[in-house]
């Protein structure tokens, strides 16, 4: 049957099991946009408010589900719009095809309206991209691009086609979903020294990290961390990976990582890393990470085996078969002393937690805030958030009860992030979400509560309000001497109008009654609900490891105000 | 750990950009190269690129997975030194004083390159060879007075009979 090119990238995308895709409409998509309207009932359109919205939506359908997100833009300002969406989702390993026009071939390099080149603007910051120029090419360029993008280490693919490809014909026909590309097979020589150097160990650490996220094997984990009586962490990608009612699992390490987790992999004798990357922010100075600890890092790629961490036992592979395999080898184990250790920390880290509670009474402190969203938060809730404070907050304190719903941006650290991907991670699962953000993140794209108001998208916004970018503040107060350069923001935005003004809900809570009753409430309002929650600017994020430091120099307490910092 | 030279050779797709993915990836990694050549294959369906460069271990195995990584990039092999044919070609034009043009003449005999261009004022001479031997005739024309130079960079074949692209 011969097609356009245009309905050629709709059935492509319908053949390659497309629901859902986000987008924005321009001169140069218009054929892309009628094929869209034509095909309404096979594949769903969200329109948002912007395309670095759409990107960030698309990305956080795919986080929440696994699936490959999809977005689509004109030409141009529509194309470079996207570019930050696609860094984010390349920096945290997403499965993502972005689909943007172009001019047609003839105009091509003439500097014509709205004409990028927009796959010399994404060559480092996508697994592939594809420039289509012949209409022979689009359906099985649109394939390959679904296969790299889920295929091992996940990824952001572009297409880009100009508009006489979109308005050329060609015959199509329907194709079966190819399997991903085929990941190497650990050889079991390799597995057998893995498992030697498991069952002698004495003070074992499984680090799980976002390529454990990605493979649902949270069940498996646990049973191995049970066997060989380890404890497990994990880096900020790989939250939620791990049911976090687990007595084995010790929460995120790293630079903002939990006391306890970060101080039993210092004091590890052996760590396995499986589907982690060791980057900077969770192995502090690299120069004194690990030292005399051996490693294990299982990954699919390569090129992450001794990048930034040299490892003992390097395995590339399918992570899920080698970790099956070597889960399946280790012997049964008992390490008294180490439990005894880590306890030891565990029971620090709760007393800092009770202290931090008690000093706060009356006050609403994020510990409290956290308290209240996981206590009435519903089952299954993905939890997005924006980068900054409220961000590390939400990964100390955020309980996750399955897989793939914490919904942030980590390598990139994306302020601007959450909303779009908040909306796209409840069209994907139709799951409650939450959104916790912060007064800077939520002014760089609020403009998204449009879309979730359209779409009566049923998200609660908490926005955590210090007036100021909280997260530079701290690091002015720690290594700057409290020189607040540009990052007081006390700007005059009253949230619940502005809620209000795109038609959805406003509400403010200054206490935790307050919070707790708005909180409850939003959660049964239909579509979106905006909370604007007041906390003091001087909150800290701790504990924390200074930048270029390591586990030795943990920050466990806030200075006062005016003591000496280290800088 | 020490600085070495390496020769890499690389098969790619013979595609309209795959040389800027290629060389876009060195720069977003931060790899210095010192030369890269790039040519037609016995496969019409790659091209053949051989980077030469300079750097640690840990540089190369993170090049080498790096560029293998790429979607439109083959093969990738370090090529040893002791075990590949490497060879450059350069063009030099030296001024022509009739008190060096001898000693040019005897030079240019015993690297075996070759004058092709002769005016009054200056000489054009091609050189083929190892690299080390184009960099020992341009110390030696220097005090000559060299007006210009151009290099292809490396192109490095392995001995024996085996191609890289059936290995």
């Amino acid at each position: 049957m011969k097609l356009t090119g245009a309905e050629i990238i709709i059935r492509t995308l319908i053949e390659q099991g497309v629901t859902d895709v986000f987008g924005y409409p321009g001169g140069q998509v218009i054929n892309i946009y009628d094929a869209l309207y034509k095909y309404r009932d096979e594949i769903n359109h969200v329109l948002t408010a912007h395309e670095q919205g759409a990107s960030h939506a698309a990305d956080g359908y795919s986080r929440a589900t696994g699936k490959v997100g999809v977005c689509i833009a004109t030409s141009g300002p529509g194309a470079t719009n996207l570019v930050t969406g696609i860094a984010t989702a390349m920096l945290d390993s997403i499965p993502l095809v972005a689909i943007t026009g172009n001019v047609p071939c003839s105009l091509i390099g003439k500097d014509s309206f709205q004409e990028i080149d927009i796959t010399g603007i994404t060559l480092p910051i996508t697994k592939h991209n594809y420039f289509v120029n012949d209409v022979s090419k689009l359906a099985d360029s649109i394939r390959e691009a679904f296969r790299i993008a889920r295929s091992g280490r996940p990824g952001p693919v572009l297409v880009d086609v100009p508009k006489d490809v979109q308005v050329a014909t060609f015959e199509f026909e329907e194709q079966p979903i190819p399997e991903k590309f085929p990941l190497p097979i650990a050889e079991q020589a390799q597995i057998d020294e893995a498992i030697a150097m498991l069952n002698a160990a004495k003070r074992p650490y499984i680090y799980i990290g976002g390529g454990a996220a990605g493979l649902s094997l949270g069940k498996e984990i646990i049973a191995l961390a049970e066997k060989m009586d380890a404890y497990i962490g994990c880096t900020f990608m790989g939250l939620s990976a791990v049911n976090g009612d687990c007595d084995r699992f010790l929460g995120m390490q790293g630079m903002h990582g939990h006391y306890a987790s970060s101080m039993a992999q210092k004091d590890a004798d052996l760590i396995l890393g499986v589907g982690v990357r060791f980057s900077d922010r969770a192995t502090g100075n690299v120069k004194k990470y690990a030292r005399g600890t051996k490693v294990i890092q299982l990954d699919p790629d390569f090129s992450e085996i001794n990048k930034n961490v040299l490892v003992d036992i390097g395995i590339v592979a399918d992570v899920k078969d080698a970790f099956t395999r070597i889960a399946a080898g280790v012997s049964r184990q008992e390490h008294a002393e180490w439990r005894e250790v880590v306890e030891k920390y565990r029971a620090r880290e709760a007393q800092f937690d009770r202290e931090q509670r008690e000093q706060a009474g009356d006050k609403l402190v994020p510990r409290r805030l956290f308290d209240i969203i996981n206590a009435h938060k519903l089952p299954a809730t993905v939890i997005a958030t924006d980068v900054g404070q409220h961000q590390m907050w939400t990964a100390q304190y955020a309980s996750f009860d399955m897989p793939r719903r914490f919904v942030s941006s980590g390598g990139l650290g994306t302020m601007g992030f959450g909303l779009g991907a908040a909306i796209g991670a409840q069209v994907a699962t139709k799951d409650p979400v939450v959104l916790i953000t912060g007064d800077g993140s939520f002014g760089m794209n609020l403009n998204e509560l449009a879309t979730a108001v359209s779409y009566q998208i049923p998200l609660v916004i908490v926005i955590v309000n210090n007036g100021v970018l909280g997260m530079v503040r701290q690091w002015q107060t720690l290594f700057f001497g409290g020189r607040y350069s540009n990052t007081v923001l006390e700007r005059k935005t009253d949230f619940v109008k502005l809620a209000e003004a795109f038609g959805a809900v406003g509400m403010t809570a200054t206490t935790p009654v307050e919070f707790e009753a708005a909180f409850t409430k939003a959660l049964t309002v239909k579509g979106p609900v905006v909370i604007d929650t007041y906390i003091d600017k001087d909150e800290f994020v701790l504990p924390m490891l200074p930048p270029g430091g390591s586990i030795e120099d943990i920050i466990t307490k806030a200075r006062a105000k005016g003591e000496k910092d280290n800088g | 750990m020490a600085k070495n030279k390496f020769v890499i050779a690389v098969y790619v797709d013979n595609q309209y950009g795959v040389l800027t993915r290629v060389t876009s990836m060195f720069t977003r990694r931060g790899f210095n190269i010192d030369a890269l050549t790039v040519g037609e294959t016995e496969d019409p369906a790659y091209s053949r690129i051989t980077i030469s460069l300079s750097g640690d271990g840990y540089a190369r195995e993170q090049l080498i997975n790096q560029m293998k990584k790429l979607f439109n990039v083959k093969k990738v092999e370090v090529l040893e030194d002791s075990e590949c044919i490497k060879r450059e070609l350069m063009l030099i034009k030296i001024a022509n004083k009739p008190e060096n043009r001898s000693d040019i003449h005897f030079a240019v005999d015993t690297y075996r390159a070759k004058v092709v261009d002769y005016t009054t004022d200056g000489m054009c001479i091609e050189v083929t060879g190892d690299p080390t031997k184009i960099d020992a005739f341009v110390k030696l024309m220097k005090p000559f007075g060299i007006i210009e130079i151009c290099r292809t960079g490396i192109v490095a074949l392995e001995r024996g009979t085996t191609s890289l692209l059936s290995k």
